[in-house]
C-alpha cells in the first residue's frame, strides 16, 4: 500500500504518541491522534491551559522545546487530525476471514469524544490500517495505614496540579516512595511555593549502587537523562530539600485530613524497622512506588505481554497483533527519551516503513541505550518484597470498595479459593469504579503470597473489556461516522464487508 | 495551611494576570482561576475531603489527580459521577458533593 493511503491511529498524545504521529506523517500516512485530555503532551508535559499564558513556562519542564515543536507541527498539519477529550472505551480483536486467518487490519476502535465524564458525547467507531498504542502509565502507590485520608496524594497528582494549575497540594509536604520520579515531584512542589520537608526513598544506598554502578560506560549514551536528573538534584540543593534513603512513610494520621505522617527506617526488603519511627507534621504527603502501564487497550486488542507484564514488541515496535504497534511506558518504564525513540520507530513502521530503515538508525541506538537505563531503574528502585510489613489489619487495600487487608486475607483463608476472580467476587476487591487500576497489582501480590501455590486461575487485574467507565446512554447511542473529518470518513469508507470485524 | 495556588506575582514562570471565576460548591461560592480543574478550585478553596465513602463514611478527595482513581467524583450542573480532576471549571458551575449510601440491607464491611 502506498503510504499516503495508510490511516494510522495513534492513541495517546504524550511523548511516545506525539513522536509516532510525527514520524507517520513524515512517511506520508494520514494520522488520527487521540487523547483523553483536552491538551497534548500527556502527563510528562502536562502544562498550563491557554487561558494562563506565561513567559517562562519552560522552567517547569524538560524537553519543552521538543514538545512545542512536535505539538505545533502536528496542530498545523492537515494530514493529522487531532481529537482531544477522546476516550477510547473498547477496541475489537482483529477481524478474521471465514477460514480464521487474519486480514492484517486491526479491529474497530470505539471512542467517545467530549467533556470528560460528560453526557451525550459523540461516539466514533474508527477502523484504521494501523494503530500505535501509546497509552502510558500511571503511578503505583502501595497501601499503608491512613493512605485513604484526604491530603495523601500520588506523586503524579502533585505534579499535575503544580504544572497544570500552579497549585501546590500543601504548604508542608513530604514526598516518599521509590524511584527517580520522586525528584521531579519534589521539584514541582518546591517551584510552586510548597516547603518540601524531605524526600524519602525506600531503597537503601546499597541497592542504588547495585542498580546504577555496574558497567557505567553503558550510561554514556544516556547522558541527557543524567542531565535531567542532575537538574532536579541541583534544584533540591537550591531549595534545601533533604533526600533520605532507606526510609518510608509507614502511616498517615489525621481525622478528616492528613495532619502528620510517621517515617520509619526500612530494611533492604522494605520491611519497617520497629523503634525507628519519627512523626512529622505535614498538610500533604505525596507517595509513589513506581508505575503501572496502562495495558487495557493492548490486552483488548489481543497483544501478547512480556513476563514482567509490559506489551511485547519487536524491533519495529510491532506487537504480536498484525498492524498494532506499541511505544512508550506500556513497553517498559524508561522515561521520555526512550518514549520518543520508540514512538518514532512505531510511527515510521506503522506508516509502512521497516525497522531497519536508515533514517531510524539513531532511534535504534537511543532505544538500546535507554532500555539499559530502564533496567537499572528497576534494579535500583523496584518494589521489594517486605512492603506488606507496613499494613495493619484495618488498612484499606481497595480504596473504591473499602476492602481491608484483614477482610482480604480472611476471605482467602476461609474460602480456600486460589482464583482471583472468585476472591474478587467474594470480597469485592478491585471491582470498584477505578476497575482495579489503583489496587489490582497490590491485591494480586498480597493474595499470591498468602495462598499456598499462589493465585491459580491465570487471571490478572489488567484486563478490562470496557476500557473506561462510560454512561449507559452513550453506550446505547449509535456511533456516528459523519463528522466532517477526512480521517473518520475514510476510515468508514474503507469498512467494506470483507474487512468488517466481529461486532 | 493546605493547598494553594501559587500567587502569580511571585511565580518565577512570569505568568500573565489570571481571569477569576467562581463556582458554587454545595451552595457556597468558591473563587478560582479560568482554566483550573474543578478539583483544583475546590482544593485551593481549602476543602480536601469532599466525598464520603459508602461503607465507612470516611472523607475522600483528590488522590491520583490524573483521572485514574475516581476518588474525586462530584456532581457538576446536575450530572453525577464527574471526575473533578478531569473537568475544567467554568464560571458559575454548580458543584455538589456526592455521598453514595449503600442500598438498605446491603453489604457491611
Amino acid at each position: 500500500m502506498n503510504a499516503s493511503n495508510i490511516q494510522v491511529l495513534v492513541i495517546g498524545a504524550g511523548p511516545a504518541g506525539l513522536a509516532a504521529a510525527r514520524a507517520a506523517r513524515a512517511r506520508g500516512a494520514s494520522v488520527t491522534l487521540l487523547d483523553s485530555s483536552d491538551q497534548l503532551g500527556g502527563q510528562f508535559w502536562r502544562h498550563l491551559p491557554p487561558e494562563r499564558p506565561s513567559a517562562e513556562e519552560r522552567m517547569l519542564h524538560h524537553g519543552w522545546a521538543t514538545f512545542r515543536e512536535l505539538s505545533e507541527t502536528l496542530e498545523a498539519d492537515d494530514g493529522c487530525q487531532i481529537f482531544r477529550g477522546a476516550q477510547v472505551w473498547a477496541i475489537e480483536r482483529s477481524p478474521e476471514r471465514v477460514d480464521g486467518t487474519a486480514v492484517g487490519l486491526p479491529g474497530a476502535v470505539h471512542v467517545v469524544v467530549g467533556e470528560p465524564d460528560g453526557v451525550g458525547r459523540q461516539r466514533l467507531a474508527l477502523r484504521p490500517n494501523a494503530i500505535v498504542l501509546a497509552t502510558g502509565a500511571h503511578d503505583r502507590t502501595l497501601p499503608f495505614p491512613g493512605w485513604d485520608l484526604p491530603g495523601v496524594f500520588t506523586g503524579g497528582a502533585a505534579q499535575a496540579l503544580a504544572k497544570g494549575e500552579r497549585l501546590a497540594v500543601g504548604r508542608r509536604v513530604v514526598v516518599a516512595g521509590a524511584g527517580p520520579f520522586l525528584l521531579p515531584v519534589a521539584a514541582a512542589l518546591a517551584t510552586t511555593g510548597a516547603t518540601v520537608l524531605g524526600v524519602f526513598e525506600a531503597n537503601r544506598a546499597a541497592a542504588l549502587v547495585r542498580g546504577w554502578l555496574p558497567n557505567p560506560w553503558e550510561l554514556v549514551g544516556a547522558a541527557n537523562k543524567g542531565t535531567e536528573l542532575a537538574g532536579y538534584l541541583a534544584g533540591h540543593l537550591r531549595h534545601r530539600i533533604p533526600y533520605r534513603l532507606g526510609r518510608a512513610v509507614v502511616a498517615a494520621h489525621g481525622s478528616d485530613r492528613v495532619e502528620s505522617v510517621t517515617i520509619a527506617s526500612v530494611a533492604a526488603d522494605w520491611a519497617p524497622i520497629p523503634g525507628t519511627e519519627q512523626r512529622i507534621e505535614v498538610d500533604a504527603v505525596c507517595v509513589s512506588h513506581g508505575f503501572t502501564p496502562r495495558l487495557e487497550l493492548a490486552i483488548a486488542a489481543g497483544c501478547a505481554l512480556t513476563a514482567d507484564r509490559f506489551v511485547k514488541v519487536d524491533d519495529g515496535q510491532g506487537t504480536s497483533v498484525s498492524s498494532v504497534f506499541a511505544a512508550g511506558e506500556i513497553t517498559g518504564i524508561g522515561g521520555v527519551d526512550l518514549a520518543l525513540a520508540e514512538g518514532r520507530v512505531a510511527g515510521h513502521v506503522a506508516a509502512g516503513g521497516t525497522a531497519s530503515d536508515r533514517e531510524l538508525r539513531q532511534d535504534r541506538r537511543r532505544r538500546r541505550t535507554f532500555r539499559g537505563f530502564a533496567a537499572r531503574l528497576e534494579a535500583a528502585h523496584g518494589i521489594r518484597s517486605g512492603w506488606p510489613g507496613m499494613l495493619t489489619d484495618g488498612t484499606i487495600v481497595c480504596r473504591c470498595e473499602e476492602v481491608s487487608f484483614s477482610a482480604l486475607c480472611g476471605a482467602a483463608e476461609s474460602t480456600g479459593s486460589r482464583s482471583l476472580r472468585s476472591l474478587k467476587l467474594s470480597t469485592r476487591v478491585g471491582l470498584g469504579i477505578c476497575q482495579g487500576r489503583v489496587c489490582g497489582r497490590t491485591v494480586e501480590e498480597l493474595l499470591g503470597r498468602r495462598l499456598v501455590g499462589g493465585l491459580g486461575d491465570g487471571v490478572t487485574a489488567d484486563r478490562r473489556p470496557i476500557a473506561a467507565p462510560i454512561r449507559l446512554g452513550e453506550l446505547a447511542a449509535d456511533p456516528v461516522a459523519d463528522v466532517a473529518t477526512s480521517g473518520v470518513d475514510e476510515f468508514d469508507q474503507r469498512n467494506s464487508e470483507s474487512t468488517r470485524g466481529p461486532t | 495551611m493546605g493547598p494553594r495556588l501559587f500567587p502569580f506575582g511571585v511565580d518565577p514562570i512570569r505568568p500573565e494576570p489570571t481571569t477569576p471565576l467562581t463556582i458554587i460548591l454545595d451552595g457556597v461560592p468558591v473563587a478560582g482561576v479560568a482554566g483550573q480543574s474543578v478539583a483544583g478550585v475546590i482544593l485551593a478553596g481549602g476543602t480536601l475531603g469532599f466525598r464520603r465513602t459508602s461503607v465507612h463514611g470516611t472523607p475522600r478527595g483528590v488522590f491520583c489527580g490524573i483521572g485514574i482513581c475516581y476518588d474525586c467524583l462530584v456532581e457538576v450542573n446536575g450530572r453525577r459521577d464527574v471526575r473533578a480532576c478531569q473537568r475544567r471549571a467554568t464560571e458559575g458551575d454548580v458543584v455538589t458533593t456526592q455521598h453514595d449510601a449503600l442500598p438498605p440491607g446491603g453489604a457491611a464491611a
